[in-house]
């Protein structure tokens, strides 16, 4: 993808309409970066002024968006998507707010990680191996994780020892007042999918079997076992997420982190990663996590009801994936 | 593309050849309705005062959910996906709600035809949303189920309204014998009227047509833009007949989305519908909804946790797709 910018930037491209689509289409981030900071102007003019409390508390709340949208983004990279972060991610939060009492925190959030990742497994055994639909499979995943957080509900219903404390600082509490603590699971996280993506093999199957699956087959990469892998590595990170869930909202239910499913889809989406697979990358999600989240503290500081946020919401998706597709179809 | 091929290659052949060609292309939902017929055997056996009243509870409870299958099937044989049927179902069920509320009986007749007016409209704009701008059909139905929902919202904040008492008889209740609840009477003629002229018709053929292969239904002179928009068209009506089945059984309309839509997707492909389009009918998902609401029934009679009746329609729904494609896969290599 560099390689194709740089060619066209020799043909000095600020002067072609070509030029400037093939910016767009490879370099998605700047175009999103200018949205976001139109946004951020908006609010400005608005009743209350940007300043940096509401960054951090913009920023503190989407950074659980960002990581299900990581989820979204890897499992759309080979052509999937991942229905089930949001059951995965409630259940983590739940079990660790009805362990910690008895096992202490450590303890309780590895169990929380890999009852995570055996969701992963499973799906993802039944992508890569049984080859059924994505979208089936983790609506169905989905379903079993609830099914059972709520049976598991039921057995710790004296026990609720609450959300830890532990988990409520990193999910909710700011840094001097500025920085919100999640930052320090989200860097080093964003840095190893980033770095995942763009410098591992790992990531290049990923978009290899997201282009052409067939290509890829014929050149050896087995896409089984790399589709496992990923479906693991998505509950876990929904897992992750969940805990910050937890933390911020200082409660945990098994169908906390539900509503930020669709939301997660329209963060990769928005963030230019095409749900047919092999386009798109974590920087852009990371953005239109951050876009989502500034127009609802937008709209909520105008004074406008849920119903016109939702359906704004739903509006500037469309606009923006539309874009996308018009500038990408071009080439 | 098969089903609707044989509706119109079947001329001029033998009524025996006819019906084994019926049963042969409706295999799956045949013995869907055979697993139905076991599963009540055994819920009459675990359970022996299971009777009329059960039955009753069963239709009520699964209308709405097997209209809102009939949607999603129309519109993933036709090669889309809709996830906004439930906001859909939301915004029509609220809409006619408020519109009924301290209405007279006959002003509730207009009311239900402009709701399934709006119905058509909304799935037009969906439709005409994803044929434009080209964007996939998940993308688009996932942003529209915000914006149907904001939209219901809009009209109604909190659960109210009121519906025509004519309109609540419709669907509560037997109808002469007790055995036949009037909420499946209700459903069967309503489905068969609008899509059995529609699969006999070429609008039906195309919609197989274009979800088993675009390029060549293009080829062959379907107007592929045309038919995409219809097939969500039909599929908005639906959904609109799904809103006013949760009106009319509730007697109030609820502007939060149920969990209809991920469930109609389940529903359809647990009926033999293919997600990939092109294969598969509107009864088998119907049948397969009351399958499901039925054993969550039966998951009660054996005093089982009911959670874990989640857990099961998640297990059914992974196992029977796997199954599926382990016999294809198996079958493409021999």
């Amino acid at each position: 993808m560099t390689e194709t910018v740089q060619a066209t930037r020799t043909r000095n491209p600020w002067l072609t309409g070509a030029g400037w689509s093939a910016l767009f289409r490879d370099r998605p981030i700047i175009p999103l970066v200018a949205l976001l900071a139109l946004l951020v102007l908006l609010f400005e003019l608005g009743p209350s002024s940007v300043n940096p409390n509401w960054a951090a508390f913009v920023l503190r709340q989407a950074v659980p968006l960002a990581i299900l949208a990581g989820c979204q983004t890897l499992t759309m990279l080979t052509g999937g998507i991942d229905l089930s972060v949001g059951a995965v991610a409630s259940m983590s939060g739940f079990l660790v707010a009805t362990l910690v009492g008895s096992q202490g925190l450590p303890v309780a959030i590895l169990l929380a990680l890999l009852a995570a990742a055996l969701a992963g497994l499973v799906t993802g055994i039944g992508v890569g191996v049984f080859k059924v639909h994505p979208l089936i499979m983790t609506l169905g995943m989905s379903l079993v994780v609830l099914g059972l957080a709520n049976v598991w509900q039921l057995q710790m219903v004296q026990t609720g020892a609450g959300v830890p404390a532990e988990l409520r600082g990193i999910g909710s509490n700011l840094a001097l007042g500025i920085v919100p603590y999640s930052l320090i699971v989200f860097v080093p996280l964003t840095l190893l999918i980033l770095f995942g993506l763009r410098r591992t093999g790992y990531g290049r199957l990923l978009y290899a079997i997201g282009d052409n699956p067939v290509a890829a087959r014929l050149s050896g990469a087995r896409a089984w076992q790399v589709l496992i892998v990923l479906y693991v590595i998505s509950a876990v990170l929904a897992a992750i997420a969940g805990l910050l869930v937890s933390g911020l909202n200082n409660t945990a239910s098994v169908t906390l982190a539900d509503s930020l499913v669709l939301p997660s889809v329209a963060a990769a989406v928005i963030g230019g990663t095409s749900i047919l697979g092999g386009r798109g990358g974590f920087g852009g999600t990371i953005v239109g996590a951050l876009i989502l989240t500034v127009i609802a503290s937008l709209l909520q500081s105008l004074g406008y009801p849920e119903a016109l946020r939702q359906v704004l919401f739903g509006s500037i998706i469309v606009a923006v994936a539309a874009a996308y597709t018009r500038v990408t179809a071009e080439s | 593309m098969s089903a609707a091929a044989g509706t119109f290659g079947s001329v001029g052949r033998r009524p025996a050849e006819l019906l084994s060609s019926w049963a042969r292309r409706n295999a799956w939902a045949l013995s869907l309705i055979a697993f139905l017929a076991l599963l009540l055997v055994f819920t009459k056996l675990i359970q022996p005062n299971y009777g009329e009243t059960g039955i009753q509870a069963l239709a009520n409870r699964a209308l709405p959910l097997t209209l809102a299958a009939a949607a999603q099937a129309v519109i993933v044989i036709s090669g889309g996906i809709d996830l906004s049927i439930g906001s859909m179902m939301a915004l029509t069920s609220v809409t006619s709600a408020t519109l009924m509320a301290g209405q007279s009986e006959e002003f509730g007749i207009a009311v239900v035809l402009a709701v399934l007016v709006l119905g058509l409209l909304l799935g037009a704009v969906n439709g005409v949303l994803v044929v434009v701008t080209r964007v996939p059909d998940i993308v688009v139905t996932l942003a529209m189920a915000f914006v149907w929902a904001g939209c219901a919202l809009l009209v109604l904040r909190t659960p109210g309204g009121g519906a025509a008492q004519w309109l609540k008889d419709l669907v509560i209740g037997p109808l002469g014998n007790d055995w036949i609840p009037k909420a499946a009477i209700v459903m069967v003629v309503v489905v068969a009227a609008i899509w059995i002229p529609i699969q006999r018709s070429r609008l039906g053929l195309s919609f197989y047509a274009v979800g088993s292969n675009r390029l060549a239904a293009f080829r062959s002179g379907v107007s592929v833009g045309r038919t995409k928009v219809l097939a969500y068209v039909v599929g908005g009506l639906f959904a609109a007949l799904a809103g006013l089945s949760v009106t009319a059984s509730t007697g109030i309309g609820t502007p939060v989305p149920g969990p209809y839509t991920l469930q109609s997707v389940a529903a359809v492909v647990l009926g033999g519908v293919s997600l990939a389009g092109g294969r598969g009918g509107i009864f088998g998902p119907i049948v397969a909804v009351i399958i499901l609401s039925l054993i969550r029934t039966d998951m009660t009679f054996l005093r089982l946790n009911s959670n874990l009746a989640t857990v099961a329609e998640g297990i059914i729904l992974i196992g029977v797709v796997m199954l599926g494609s382990f016999v294809q896969l198996r079958r493409s290599r021999s």
